[in-house]
């Protein structure tokens, strides 16, 4: 195990090595640096398959005990630690760490290939290899972070590089403003989060993950606890309400949105439900349940009026990302980790698809010198297929994933979060019934929107015939990473030695089902089991139907282009379209309630703190100071100095004046004036003897 | 050298203003009393280090140290008639404060080099500004903190005065009475310590012991209570919380930079370093039934300092604004010190010292870079106002594209708004995050009230950060030229620090821990 340790260390540190050359590296060897950090992903990627590798294998790992995780406290530096106060940091090696370890670094490592290519001649070419690396660094301290405190560190940098990435353009006002909405849309939930971290910490003294479930915390404390720290993940997993930030985060690179906004940070949010999952109650677990269903509905709704490629598959991956919550919060924790990885391979394969399509009419457009048109609306494209067949394939492969078809991974994945709805719905009856509709419904969608990009993209006519002519496929560096996930997004890749593509037992099962947490404040996890394990092929019926509806619909509007019940011209379906079109709104409703109140609020505040506070109650005082010191010179000078004071004197003078007469040299005044004295002398000291 | 290098500290400058006047009187260059103020400063630094080096944070002050010798303190009698010391000393609270005095000085003489108005008084008073501050971090006896406090007033006031903005006259005056306003409670403060306690002592840690078990009353007040009201007026106002925070705003923006950066950097901290150093081990009763008014201040402080933020045009004015806001989360923290969760008390109370220093750091990196920016295009308007007096201009973007234009600028100015909102990894994320916990530990809804902080500190830094740096090339960005070796110089320590910090905070607590836990202690013991 020891080298398994060191690995572990090396794939953690690499990408922070990437990133420190990267800041670092002279202009003249932008290149060899970024086949010298494409190289280290690789090297970290084989490394974490080497460690997935060990999991499997080793038996004494294999411990259905959520209690194992007291024993993998393997490493903990500690970083802060007075008497009463401590927080280490440490790392949590578990299957399902060591499992998305290999998916982020392996990803990486494609987009890194990518990106060769693709960010060909850009000015800030280290830059962004060196964000990436900043990326897939914080990634991977998420992954590994043994306590809630690490994790929101971690989160918040996950952040900071996600706005560095999504700002990547910053001359474009858009991109500006979609990096500053990712990051402030997420602090909402970060919130919640530190909130629910600290909440936690009051009650259980501890930040870590372990065991939290057993500390005897007060029931209803744990579900606010839960559904605060969750808050976290609705942020960073674009769940509803606040998934308004993931489309507009498509203003960054293409190949940072299949890294970033579809496989991996997107997915932290389901990581750490999944790991918070032990302590979540029910209660918790019911609104979970119903964010992640109303997310899904919500934005496959809206991806069905898109045009632009890209905002297409954001809406997607929200959807999708909808699927893995509500899963968690019906109790199927297998499925929602089966579908991260399996959404991580094809999202990342299509959004990858989607930069080639865009990379090839952008050369295009540069070919003939005509940039009036926009590389990402689908309606400047058609009839790709032939000049583009890899990016095809590809596309073609990982949509059919992403629809559930069978034989693809989707399939499978997407399969148990159906049976997982249902057998929730059978556990509570009543209302519960909602959950399974929407997933089902939004699975129709699903398939309805990815082959209107499909057909709209790739079939028909081209729509520019300029643009058409001069279309390329790509070089190697784009199209290997297509091949490569298009292949891991077939159902064997996850089933082997299992070839039946309908069923989802093999070695993946074999190793990630133990690990799911059956010690739960939440639900009765074998209940939950036994349910999924009913459910299977009413599960499987409705996902096929949903599926094979879904195309149909695609198949007839967009590629025979018929107009189905004459519906294009239907009042309702047009007041529908545009509803979907303006995404519900949901954006102008926060401008018009919270984002613009609170600026106007912000202004009034300025001025009553400086117009009004200071100016005019602070400097009253002043104002009355100088008052009061006016009124006091005045007392002072006029009344006291001038008429008190030099009134003595005035009487003085007139006295003297008066005197002046008695001085007049006769001798006789002088005498009398002496006797009068004397006398009066006399009467006096002999009244006070 | 032990013995004493604090006395040494603090009256080196003086000698440094003595050389300058010898300087003077010689008709020597105007240059020489920059080196002369540099090599002052250096050398302050260079102690600091060594004191930094040989620091044990285990100390405990004495009251006596005849009796009970404590490592750089250094007791004298001084006016015997009142019983007044020359006593200083230093412990984990006054440690950092003095490090960050230190370094903050030598790099704003550094910042001043371009100053050529009155360059002898100007550096002569940044000397004499520096023996207060020091002084009033190492004074152990409070008739010789006050005037320390009062001695730094008269700089200060010259300094915005007269090297300031074109409100410099109001500005100065304005800080100067304001202060002077909060100085008088505190002298009443003083004075009635020395006569109510029974010791006819100046002398704060004996005062520790004999301050608590003062009786009587006043109009109808118990003594204690009036006496605290009166410290934390003096204090509040420097610090400053709210209401007593409008002088800031002004001052912050009228005085040049480098003033801007000591303001916000180390006066500030007088404040709240007076309240942990006087008021709480002194008064611990009334700390404790003051503690909820304390944090509603606090969480006042933060969401009134931040909303303001937001709506302000000038970037200066932002920045000081945001002082005012982190200054909140030092208050929440010290708050905290009520916690029944010993954990939450320590988190609290580390929080808030931790939170002094790092906002020291970040907020001087934050003045530095405006004045940086304000330098080379002679104004600071993130959007012209209104009524700007160019018509044409009124209500534009100030700038745009200045990252093109200064990336290694815009790259130092990244880091510093990431520090100031909180960022992980960045120093003010640990302090301000200690600083909730400790507050939540404590009072649950009022936190969670102050969290929201968190979010408007985030939107007015990248706000700015968007409008200034990113964007299309602005009319004012045309010809800026990035930063020269000089300024990178006077940056480099202090992202070191806020990054070192950062990322292993661990050095900063062990040499402030031991010393609040003792503050603890003596407060706790009184609940």
């Amino acid at each position: 195990m020891e080298n398994i340790l060191i690995y572990i260390c090396i794939i953690f540190l690499l990408p922070l090595v990437s990133f420190a050359i990267q800041l670092f590296s002279p202009k003249g060897l932008k290149d060899l640096m970024a086949y010298l950090s494409t190289g280290m992903l690789l090297t970290s990627t084989l490394l974490s398959s080497l460690c997935v590798y060990a999991f499997y294998n080793d038996s004494s790992w294999s411990t259905t005990d959520w209690a194992i995780y007291n024993a993998l406290k393997l490493i903990e530096i500690p970083w802060v630690s007075m008497s009463d106060f401590y927080i280490g940091f440490g790392m949590n090696f578990d299957k399902p760490a060591v499992v998305m370890l290999f998916v982020v670094s392996l990803i990486s490592c494609l987009v890194h290939l990518y990106s060769i290519d693709y960010m060909k001649g850009d000015k800030r070419f280290s830059r962004y290899y060196a964000y990436l690396g900043l990326f897939t660094f914080s990634m991977n301290g998420i992954i590994l972070s043994n306590n809630l405190f690490f994790t929101f560190v971690f989160w918040e940098l996950v952040g900071f590089s996600s706005f560095l990435l999504i700002g990547f353009w910053y001359e474009k006002q858009s991109a500006g403003d979609a990096a500053k909405k990712a990051f402030l849309v997420n602090r909402v939930g970060d919130i919640g989060m530190f909130l629910g971290i600290m909440l936690l910490f009051v009650h259980a003294g501890t930040f870590s993950f372990n065991g939290i479930q057993f500390a005897g915390i007060d029931h209803n404390i744990m579900t606010i606890c839960g559904l605060l720290i969750f808050m976290g993940a609705v942020g960073k997993s674009a769940q509803f309400p606040l998934h308004i930030w993931l489309p507009d985060a498509m203003e960054g690179p293409t190949p940072v949105s299949a890294l970033i906004h579809a496989a991996t940070m997107v997915a932290a949010g389901v990581y750490l439900s999944l790991r918070i999952f032990p302590f979540l109650t029910a209660e918790a677990l019911h609104v979970i349940a119903l964010i992640g269903a109303i997310t899904a509905i919500v934005a496959s709704l809206i991806a069905t009026s898109q045009y632009d490629i890209k905002k297409i598959l954001a809406y997607s991956t929200v959807s999708q990302l909808g699927y893995m919550i509500c899963s968690i919060g019906v109790g199927a924790y297998f499925a929602a980790f089966f579908h991260l990885i399996t959404h991580a391979m094809f999202k990342a394969c299509l959004f990858l698809c989607s930069g080639s399509v865009i990379h090839a009419m952008h050369h295009s457009q540069d070919e003939i010198h005509d940039h009036t048109k926009d590389p990402q609306d689908i309606r400047n494209m058609g009839g790709l297929r032939k000049k583009m067949p890899v990016t095809f394939v590809a596309m073609l492969i990982s949509t059919m994933s992403l629809c559930g078809f069978p034989l693809f991974s989707g399939f499978l994945s997407k399969d148990s979060i159906v049976a997982g709805s249902i057998s929730y719905y059978e556990n509570f009856h009543g209302l519960t019934f909602i959950i399974p509709a929407l997933i089902i419904l939004s699975a129709a969608l699903t398939t309805f929107y990815m082959f209107r990009l499909i057909f709209l993209v790739f079939f028909g006519e081209s729509r520019d015939q300029s643009i058409y002519d001069h279309i390329k496929e790509c070089s190697y560096f784009i199209t290997s990473p297509l091949i490569l996930l298009s292949v891991l997004s077939f159902a064997f890749v996850f089933t082997l030695p299992n070839v039946n593509p309908i069923d989802y037992h093999g070695w993946f099962y074999n190793m990630m089902s133990k690990t799911t947490p059956y010690q739960t404040l939440g639900f009765d996890m074998y209940a939950v089991a036994e349910g999924m394990h009913h459910a299977h092929y009413t599960a499987m019926f409705f996902s096929i139907c949903a599926a094979i509806l879904g195309f149909l619909l695609a198949f007839v509007k967009y590629y025979l282009r018929k107009d189905v019940l004459s519906l294009s011209t239907n009042s309702i379906y047009i007041k529908l379209r545009e509803l979907f079109n303006n995404k519900f709104y949901i954006d102008e409703a926060y401008e018009q309630f919270f984002i613009n109140p609170f600026l106007y609020i912000s202004k009034k505040a300025s001025i009553i703190d400086w117009d009004y506070y200071d100016q005019m109650f602070i400097d009253f005082w002043g104002w009355i100071t100088i008052k009061l010191s006016k009124i006091s010179a005045v007392l002072d000078y006029s009344f006291l100095d001038q008429y008190v004071v030099d009134g003595f004197a005035r009487v003085t003078n007139k006295a003297g004046k008066e005197m002046q007469s008695s001085q007049n040299g006769v001798l006789q005044s002088y005498l009398f004036s002496a006797v009068v004295g004397i006398i009066i002398l006399l009467i006096i000291i002999q009244q006070l003897g | 050298m032990e013995t004493s290098i604090l006395s040494i500290l603090i009256f080196f400058p003086l000698i440094g203003i003595i050389g300058m006047f010898i300087a003077y009187m010689l008709k020597q260059d105007d240059i020489i009393y920059k080196y002369i103020a540099l090599f002052t400063t250096g050398v302050q630094l260079l102690l600091t280090g060594w004191l930094y080096m040989n620091f044990d944070p285990a100390i405990q002050l004495s009251a006596d140290l005849l009796a009970e010798p404590v490592k750089f303190a250094v007791q004298l009698p001084w006016i015997d008639n009142f019983n007044i010391q020359y006593f200083v000393g230093i412990d984990g609270l006054s440690a950092p404060l003095v490090l960050l005095t230190a370094l903050l000085m030598f790099i704003c003489i550094v910042a001043s080099w371009n100053i050529s108005k009155h360059v002898f008084a100007y550096f002569a008073l940044f000397l004499l500004l520096n023996t207060g501050m020091m002084g009033v971090f190492l004074s152990l006896d409070f008739f010789l903190f006050y005037i320390f406090w009062e001695v730094m007033l008269l700089p200060m006031y010259f300094l915005i005065g007269i090297w300031g903005g074109p409100q410099r006259k109001y500005a100065a005056i304005k800080f100067f009475l304001y202060t002077l306003f909060g100085s008088v409670f505190l002298l009443l403060g003083m004075i009635s310590l020395y006569y109510y306690s029974g010791m006819q002592s100046f002398n704060l840690i004996s005062l520790i012991s004999a301050a608590p078990s003062i009786t009587g009353s006043l109009w109808g007040f118990e003594v204690k209570y009036l006496i605290w009201v009166a410290l934390f007026i003096g204090f509040a106002i420097k610090v400053p919380i709210f209401p007593f925070h409008t002088w800031l705003p002004l001052a912050h923006v009228e005085a040049p930079t480098s003033i801007s950066v000591i303001l916000a950097g180390v006066l500030l901290k007088m404040g709240t370093y007076g309240l942990l150093r006087i008021s709480y081990p002194l008064l611990p009763g009334e700390v404790i039934a003051f503690s909820y008014t304390l944090a509603i201040l606090a969480v006042i402080n933060i969401i009134w300092g931040a909303t303001n933020a937001i709506a302000q045009r000038d970037l200066k004015k932002m920045v000081a604004y945001s002082s005012v806001s982190h200054m909140g989360y030092v208050l929440l923290g010290m708050a905290a010190i009520v916690s029944s969760s010993p954990a939450g008390a320590q988190a609290g109370m580390n929080g808030a010292v931790m939170q002094m220093f790092n906002h020291g750091v970040i907020t001087a990196m934050l003045f530095l870079l405006v004045g940086m920016l304000y330098d080379r295009a002679h104004h600071r308007w993130i959007v012209f106002p209104d009524d700007y007096e160019d018509a044409e201009k009124a209500g534009k973007m100030g700038f745009g594209g200045v990252a093109n234009k200064m990336p290694v600028f815009s790259a130092f100015v990244m880091i510093a708004f990431f520090a100031g909102l909180g960022l992980p990894g960045l120093s003010g994320f640990i302090s301000e995050a200690f600083c909730f916990i400790g507050g939540f530990t404590a009072f649950k809804l009022i936190t969670v009230i102050g969290t929201f902080g968190i979010l408007l500190n985030a939107v007015y830094f990248l706000r700015a950060y968007q409008r200034i740096f990113w964007g299309d090339e602005g009319e004012s960005s045309k010809e800026l030229t990035d930063i020269t070796k000089r300024e990178i110089s006077i940056l480099i320590p202090l992202l070191i620090l806020v990054i070192g910090l950062g990322v292993y905070p661990s050095p900063l607590i062990e040499m402030v821990e031991p010393t609040v836990q003792t503050i603890i202690d003596i407060v706790q013991s009184a609940i």
